[in-house]
Parts: C-alpha cells; sequence; structure tokens
C-alpha cells in the first residue's frame, strides 16, 4: 500500500511539474520587430507596406489587364521574374542611395500609359513588364542586401507580385462596361498626379523619404546579420 | 438555417482587428496629413465638387475628362508650388474658380469638351500651387502624396455622385442652385482676398 501512495505521490508531483511547465510563458514577441514575420513573409510585407514599389506593379497590372488576356498573362509571369533576376542583382551588387527618381518615373510613365489607355501591343508591354520589373527588383534587392532578409525575402516578394498581378490584371481584363475601364483610367491619372507631387517633393527644401527606408521593419531590418 | 447565419455574423462581428497600436514614424502622419489637406479649405472643397458637379451636367465624356484633368493638373500646379516656382495671383484664382465654376453649374454651361477641360485645367494650377507651397515640413513625400490625390478624387467623386441628380428635374434645380452657392462663396473668398 506503501508503495502505492509513493507512486500516487510521484505521479502527482509529476503531472504537476508537467503542467507547470506547459504553463511556462514563454517570451510574448508582442511586438514584430523584433521577430519579424520570418523571411519569406517580411518579404511580403515589405513589398506591401512599400507604395514605391507596389504602386508600379498595380499600374503595370491594370495596364496589362486593360491590353487584354494576352498581354495579362505575359505580365503574370514575366513580371515577379524579371523582379527576381534584378532583386538577385541587387542583393549581389547593390547600390546605395534614395530612388525617388525611379518612383517618379515609374509612377508618370506606368500612371499615363494606364490614364490614356495606350494601345501598346503585348510585345511592347513585354517589354516595359521586363525594363521596369528588372529596374525595381533592382532596386528593391539593393534595399534587402541591408537586412537579414535576403533571397527568401526576394522570393516572398515576387510572390506577392505574381498574386497581386493575377488578381488585378484579371479584374480589369473582366470588366466589359465602358464606365468600369474609365474608373480604372481614372485611377491611372491618380497615379501620374501623385508622380507629379512627388517629383515636386524632391525638389521641396523638406527632402522626401521613401516611405520603406523610414520605416520600423526597415530599422529592424537593418541590425547587422 | 437562421441560427447558422446568425452564429456567422456574430463571429464575424467577434473577429478581432489588427490593433494597430503602434504608428510607425513618419507614416500616418504623411498619408493622413495629404488626405487632410485638400478638406481642409472651404475654397477647395467646393471648386473641387463643383468640377464634378458640373462634369455630371455635362455628361459622358465630360463626366470622366473633367475629373482626370484636375487631379492631374492640380498636381502639375502642386509641383511648382514645391518647387518654389512662384504664380502670381494664387489666392485670387482660387476665388475665381469657386465663382466661375459655380456660374458654370448654375448656368448649365455647355462649351466644347476642350474648352471646359482648358478652365478647369486652368484653375486646377492655382489650386495645386496652394497646396503645394502650403506642405507641411517633414511628412512623407510619397504618402502624403497619395492622400492628397486620393482626397481630391473622392472630392471629385462626392461632386459627381451628388450631380447624378441631374437627370430629375427636381434634381436639375437642386444643381442649379447649389452651384449658385458656390459661386456666392466664391464671391466672398475673393472679398476677403482683396481687401
Amino acid at each position: 500500500m506503501a508503495g502505492v501512495d509513493v507512486m500516487n505521490r510521484t505521479f502527482q508531483r509529476v503531472t504537476v511539474i508537467l503542467i507547470s511547465l506547459l504553463a511556462l510563458p514563454a517570451a510574448a514577441e508582442a511586438h514584430l520587430t523584433g521577430t519579424g514575420l520570418g523571411p519569406f513573409y517580411d518579404g511580403v510585407m515589405h513589398f506591401f507596406l512599400s507604395p514605391e514599389q507596389i504602386i508600379p506593379v498595380l499600374a503595370l497590372a491594370l495596364f496589362a489587364g486593360l491590353r487584354g488576356k494576352r498581354s495579362s498573362r505575359i505580365a503574370l509571369f514575366l513580371l515577379p521574374g524579371a523582379w527576381l533576376v534584378g532583386g538577385l542583382a541587387g542583393l549581389a551588387r547593390p547600390v546605395a542611395g534614395q530612388f525617388t527618381a525611379l518612383a517618379c518615373f515609374s509612377f508618370l510613365v506606368l500612371g499615363a500609359l494606364v490614364a490614356s489607355d495606350a494601345q501598346l501591343q503585348p510585345r511592347y508591354v513585354a517589354g516595359l513588364t521586363f525594363g521596369f520589373g528588372l529596374a525595381l527588383g533592382y532596386v528593391h534587392g539593393s534595399d534587402l542586401s541591408t537586412t537579414s532578409v535576403g533571397a527568401l525575402g526576394l522570393l516572398g516578394t515576387a510572390s506577392s507580385i505574381f498574386v497581386l498581378v493575377a488578381l488585378a490584371a484579371a479584374l480589369v481584363t473582366s470588366l466589359r462596361m465602358p464606365w468600369t475601364r474609365i474608373v480604372v483610367r481614372v485611377a491611372g491619372s491618380w497615379i501620374v498626379a501623385a508622380g507629379l507631387l512627388l517629383l515636386g517633393w524632391t525638389f521641396h527644401s523638406n527632402a522626401p523619404k521613401l516611405p520603406s527606408q523610414s520605416t520600423a521593419t526597415e530599422q529592424r531590418h537593418s541590425v547587422p546579420k | 438555417m437562421k441560427s447558422r447565419r446568425t452564429a456567422f455574423l456574430l463571429a464575424a462581428m467577434l473577429w478581432p482587428a489588427m490593433a494597430w497600436a503602434h504608428a510607425e514614424g513618419g507614416r500616418a502622419e504623411g498619408f493622413l496629413a495629404g488626405l487632410h489637406h485638400p478638406i481642409s479649405g472651404l475654397d477647395h472643397i467646393l471648386a473641387m465638387v463643383s468640377v464634378g458637379l458640373w462634369g455630371a451636367q455635362l455628361g459622358a465624356p465630360a463626366i470622366w475628362l473633367l475629373p482626370v484633368t484636375f487631379p492631374v493638373v492640380m498636381a502639375f500646379g502642386g509641383m511648382l508650388g514645391l518647387m518654389g516656382i512662384p504664380l502670381p495671383g494664387v489666392e485670387i484664382g482660387v476665388a475665381l474658380s469657386g465663382i466661375l465654376l459655380g456660374l458654370a453649374v448654375l448656368a448649365e454651361w455647355r462649351p466644347p469638351l476642350w474648352a471646359a477641360a482648358v478652365v478647369v485645367g486652368m484653375f486646377a494650377i492655382f489650386h495645386g500651387h496652394a497646396h503645394g507651397t502650403e506642405l507641411p515640413a517633414g511628412a512623407s513625400g510619397m504618402l502624403y502624396s497619395i492622400g492628397f490625390v486620393i482626397a481630391t478624387g473622392l472630392l471629385h467623386g462626392a461632386g459627381i455622385t451628388s450631380g447624378l441628380v441631374h437627370r430629375w428635374n427636381w434634381g436639375r434645380w437642386a444643381l442649379r442652385f447649389s452651384g449658385a452657392v458656390v459661386a456666392l462663396a466664391g464671391a466672398r473668398f475673393l472679398w476677403q482676398v482683396l481687401t
């Protein structure tokens, strides 16, 4: 009987210890600036929190959608691919600096193409997509080279671009009512307007900062590898 | 079936939203400042809504062309203001825009499309320049610009949507009345500028 009691007490003690261990609170890590979401999802978040990257991609997707199914399919695969190639080049040979000029240029050109519903053939859409994808990807890669995100983060960004282009271009391609296409063109004019204002900011005494260069996410990423 | 729908609704209502407890430095300030700036002055609001009202009166394609022209040309004016390029008589131009756009709505003026675009574009430069020179220090340029353009576009949208009452007889009169109100307000702004 005494042996059974000892067994029961031991069992109770072990149970209490196990429950206590299970109930032991881990570090809350409430602030993602300390932990991040992991390299892949950090790349995703970096893209969605950077207007200078997401807006040109959206504009390209809208433009490809306006130009029809073939152009949309080209943009869907070419843009993430070119971004990835450019990004890897940026990671390998980064350049420092603010890329406000590229952001302005992409806003103005791509916004104007959407606003004017420019009748470009698919091969020109492909050229534009490749060129902008490469340039924006290179800047993005250079940006990521100062962080611990690396190539996996770039893959997250490229995946986000694929999803965004798929959704936006498919939506625009499916539009049939004339006024709905005009709404897309109005969105293009807004992008041009934002580009013009951004251009003004570059010459303003209060020099502009691109959002991704001032965020907490960036500050976290800037921790040495 | 009903209880299942109620359960779904309750679950949707209880779905936790993001707390967004930490506004990142410079971001919210830039976007919100940009969003707020076009609606910070009644003279600007009235002019931008009037563009939408006039576009609705003129019908297609002006209903779309004018609200596309205005933000782009206004942004051009804003760019000039930001660059420090002076433009004489900005405040007079802003006040005059209220008067003329209000009168255009009041009279249901139907000029050729290009003339309407020129009128709207000309006044947009004044509005943009005024905004460009008044920009707050230290804001994030890009987010500010985006907020600014969105607010301007939404004001046009409000004008266009209100202007859709034009299809009814009472709506036409209501629009003309609002045009008169805008013109009178513009005259008051002009008086304030000149005195």
